[in-house]
């Protein structure tokens, strides 16, 4: 078991470094670099010696590898540079925006959980159409453009019913519509994903056993399929968080509110590599992490699964 | 489930059955919008990109069926027209991934060893990147335009083709005639090329369906923050985003591309499953 923690460990590690390295190819090797990007071109009209030094001050005229050493160190010091745009330390831009996009997200996280669940007991407990009708919205649900779903909430809820203003809403009111927004596309996988694990239970032997002793549908779906069906979403968990910050930053577009994703859209119309390189590596971090943990919590929760710790992965 | 594959796939019954109409409407609309793509004058008899003066913001009617947009352009046609800039879009993003994950995963699979470990991680790596935030970086490498959001969004794809192509290999090898295969003599791209790679093809084919669909839906998304094409140009995306600034007085301008968007990549996914796709 310690042996294949480590060999896990070292695993996400490996990949958190590649995903360091991706970013760094893409973003800073590459693309000559941010400094001339953003002075060269501008109205400035700063001296060819000026600019020298500049790139010396943001350390762009280094070797590349060098400069690959050097941003791995600060990284993992916690320091992610400093915005080229709005010259302030990404860090702080990080701080200032992630509370909003968390709220966002764990909202629309528990309102998918619980859209996804309806689904799935609609499909087993619902006659006929609706059966029908409720396994055939997963995939309409991942088909939906989010900004488009985003924009015609507003016109429905906002300008046809005027049940939420526009102009200054509620707190409370500002996210009704953003976290529906986010829950429909999350909601849909893990809605399938379940569906697929109920369909699959329902046929084992033991609810068979369980139904000739004169269980009704509804307390085997509770009793032995429920709990069967709900652990392996949990290994969703880490393709979920990327799909929720995916979503997040297109949401916030959409509605205009502040967050990560209003940064990261900013980032991309003004080339500001620094803030987006620094959202690539956390929010790989993120995604490692997440994976790492469900992989060690899901044999404590489904025992059958600690049996074969398989490390294919 | 099973009447599609059968229907489908390869040997056809000796009794006609029709398709479940499902899969009918999906082909349908597919159909519908590639001949948008190929000839959109057929379908729409105004210019996209002149404007009527006089004519802003016009409800649907019999000469404007979708109405016409804040600079007076019919919608109808700026949908129809945009679908070329779309479909190319999709092709290149699906080329992209196909080609470039394809190869990755035919190495991985066939070489095995410090190629696979290789591969593999870096295919890790890549799913571990959020694939918006992924498809991002690119795009402020490569620059806006749609080719480059295409480029871009083929990108995302490579992992999954290099997953399924991989996994595709190493069952095939493992049969009795790529065995045989090697067994008689056959050199090793011979044996890849003549019987693992048409055997693989099914479900890689299917694959590309369905990312089809996902990187119509994913352009558009690009297209709507303002990354793909730029303005004059209809793309579906942009259409809902200019639509957006009309939305308390003409809703249906950011109705109809969506609802377009949102067809083609249902029809997509719908074919993929038919095809036999399995979800990675």
């Amino acid at each position: 078991m310690r042996r294949y923690l480590l060999q896990r460990l070292g695993q996400a590690l490996l990949v958190l470094l590649a995903a360091y390295t991706v970013a760094f190819v893409l973003l800073q090797a590459l693309p000559g670099d941010a400094v001339l990007i953003k002075f060269l071109g501008s109205e400035m009209g700063l001296t060819a010696d000026q600019i020298a030094e500049l790139r010396i001050a943001y350390g762009a005229d280094a070797p590349v590898w060098e400069q690959y050493l050097h941003t791995l160190g600060r990284f993992l010091a916690g320091e992610f540079g400093y915005s080229i745009r709005a010259g302030v330390p990404v860090a702080s831009l990080l701080a200032e925006n992630i509370r909003p996009t968390l709220v966002l997200a764990g909202l629309a996280l528990a309102a998918a959980s619980l859209l996804a669940v309806a689904l799935a007991v609609l499909s087993q407990l619902g006659f006929g159409w609706v059966r029908a009708v409720v396994r055939s919205m997963p995939p309409f649900f991942v088909a939906v453009p989010v900004f488009w779903l985003g924009i015609m909430l507003i016109q429905v809820f906002s300008f046809q019913l005027g049940l939420i203003s526009v102009i200054a809403p509620e707190p409370w009111e500002e996210l009704v519509l953003p976290v529906l927004t986010l829950a429909v596309p999350i909601s849909a996988p893990l809605a399938q994903l379940l569906i697929r694990n109920l369909d699959a239970i329902l046929n084992e032997p033991f609810v068979a056993v369980a139904r000739a002793k004169g269980a009704t549908h509804a307390w085997v779906l509770w009793r032995h399929a429920a709990r069967n069906a709900l652990p392996p979403t949990l290994t969703m968990a880490g393709v979920l968080f990327g799909e929720l910050l995916g979503g997040a930053v297109v949401t916030e577009t959409v509605f205009g509110l502040g967050g990560l994703g209003g940064l990261t859209q900013q980032a991309v119309a003004n080339q500001d590599v620094a803030v987006l390189q620094a959202i690539v590596v956390l929010s790989a971090a993120a995604f490692v992490a997440i994976s790492l943990a469900m992989d060690l919590l899901l044999p404590l929760i489904d025992p059958r699964l600690a049996t074969r710790p398989a490390g294919a992965a | 489930m099973s009447g599609a594959n059968a229907t489908a796939g390869f040997a056809p019954p000796r009794t006609l059955v029709l398709p479940p109409v499902g899969l009918l409407l999906a082909w349908t609309v597919i159909a519908l919008v590639l001949s948008w793509a190929v000839v959109p004058g057929l379908f729409a008899w105004h210019d996209p990109l002149q404007g009527v003066a006089g004519e802003q913001l016009l409800p649907p009617s019999l000469e404007h069926p979708l109405g016409t947009d804040g600079l007076g352009r019919d919608m109808l046609a700026r949908v129809v027209y945009g679908a070329r800039e779309s479909l190319l879009g999709a092709l290149l993003a699906v080329g992209v991934g196909l080609t470039l994950g394809t190869a990755l995963g035919l190495l991985a699979g066939a070489r095995g060893g410090i190629a696979d470990a290789a591969v593999m991680r870096l295919v890790d790596t890549l799913l571990a990147i959020p694939s918006l935030l992924l498809s991002l970086s690119v795009i402020i490498l490569l620059g806006f335009g749609s080719i480059n959001a295409a480029i871009a969004v083929g990108f995302v794809s490579v992992a999954h083709f290099a997953r399924l192509s991989r996994a595709e290999v190493l069952r095939v090898r493992r049969t009795e005639y790529v065995e045989a295969a090697f067994g008689s003599g056959g050199r090793f791209l011979a044996v890849l090329w003549r019987h693992v790679l048409p055997n693989a093809l099914t479900s890689v084919l299917a694959l590309a369906a369905l990312q089809f669909g996902s990187a119509i839906l994913a352009l558009s998304t690009l297209g709507f923050l303002g990354y793909g094409a730029p303005p004059p140009t209809p793309e579906w995306g942009l259409l809902i985003a200019e639509g957006r600034d009309f939305l308390a007085t003409a809703w249906w301008l950011s109705c109809a591309p969506g609802v377009v968007v949102l067809l083609v990549v249902l029809s997509a996914e719908r074919i993929s499953r038919s095809l036999g796709a399995r979800r990675t």
